[in-house]
């Protein structure tokens, strides 16, 4: 690894430990979901109604770790903040992993 | 930006798939052919960067949320294609681990965030900074590179919205998935981000830009294009 790889390395460590502002910022500033990503509580709020396709669609998948939140919609604020830091970890190494798997398989063929 | 499930119906979400992967299969085949090993911890950073990032949600005060998503700066840095693999992949856990963006919205979130955004921002980049190698043009064309790309991103998941109502009513006449007509979402997506979120995905660009100037240049893939 290069003297300035190590750094960039650092600089994602550093970033994953900084995740956490990523949810108390927007508490500080009472800002809510992005535009569009409303769940289907808070448009049927929005609304009066719920649209039936989407309504229909959106249980579809079961995430595992729904909302970057290994507590559960009533998690204690500390739970969700560990659990958006432990997030940020996982998903690096998810996509690490999987951009490792995908190069790895690629240059198999090659010469 | 992360479009959940139901909020596009198949006639939006099938099509966008088919784009998505069309992109993917070229992408794969241009990462084969132009990138060597050396470029493979590089590909894993973009897409951990990415992941990251997007964490961030910046706060509107008392209203929504956004975040950048570093695709122009992974596309200056790595070229547009191996963006494209870079940031389709972190879209494609986020939606399958974290129940970011939907499973049906995979194809359409992947166009809008991995495909359109690293291209805009690749072409602004290439067409301002020209053949320049003066630091204060080249940051500009980082800045609009990273801005532009974003705002465009959102302008098109702004039309994936808006034109549901368009194409499927219920038996009521009430749209059946995104309920929001094409005059309110795309406004709605365009300005949140070309007033704050595209700002800070503009400075991300450019102060990257600057440490890879700095410490890697010979990396920068929008620089090494110029001279082939």
């Amino acid at each position: 690894m290069t003297k300035s790889q190590r750094k960039l390395w650092i600089g994602l460590f550093v970033m994953a430990l900084l995740t956490p502002f990523g949810i108390i910022l927007p508490h500080i500033f009472n800002a809510g979901a992005a535009w569009g990503e409303w769940g289907v509580d808070k448009l049927e709020q929005l609304l009066g109604y719920t649209p039936q396709g989407l309504k229909k669609l959106s249980d579809l998948w079961k995430a595992p770790v729904p909302n970057y939140n290994l507590g559960g919609r009533d998690a204690s604020t500390t739970l969700q903040l560990i659990s958006y830091l432990a997030s940020g970890v996982l998903g690096v190494a998810a996509v690490g992993l999987v951009v490792y798997l995908i190069t790895r398989f690629m240059t198999k063929n090659d010469k | 930006m992360h479009i959940p499930d139901g909020y596009l119906g198949p006639q939006t979400y099938a099509p966008l798939f088919g784009v998505s992967v069309a992109f993917w299969s070229v992408a794969l085949k241009r990462w084969k052919k132009e990138l060597s090993t050396k470029h493979i911890p590089y590909l894993a950073m973009a897409a951990a960067f990415s992941f990251l990032i997007m964490m961030f949600n910046i706060p509107i005060p008392g209203g929504t949320t956004g975040h950048a998503v570093g695709g122009g700066i992974i596309a200056i840095l790595l070229g547009p294609w191996a963006a494209v693999i870079a940031v389709s992949v972190v879209l494609i856990i986020q939606a399958v681990v974290f129940g970011d963006g939907g499973i049906t919205a995979i194809g359409a979130n992947c166009f809008n965030m991995a495909v359109a955004m690293p291209f805009v921002s690749y072409w602004v980049f290439k067409l301002v900074s020209g053949e320049s190698k003066s630091p204060r043009r080249l940051y500009t064309a980082a800045f609009l590179s990273g801005h532009i790309g974003l705002t465009m991103s959102a302008i098109l998941t702004g039309i994936e919205f808006g034109i549901q109502p368009l194409i499927a009513q219920g038996a009521d006449g009430r749209p059946l998935y995104a309920p929001y007509p094409l005059s309110i979402a795309v406004p709605a997506m365009a300005l949140e981000h070309m007033l704050l979120f595209s700002v800070v995905e503009g400075l991300i660009t450019v102060l990257l830009l600057k440490y890879f100037l700095k410490h890697e240049s010979d990396l920068v893939y929008a620089l090494r294009a110029r001279e082939e």
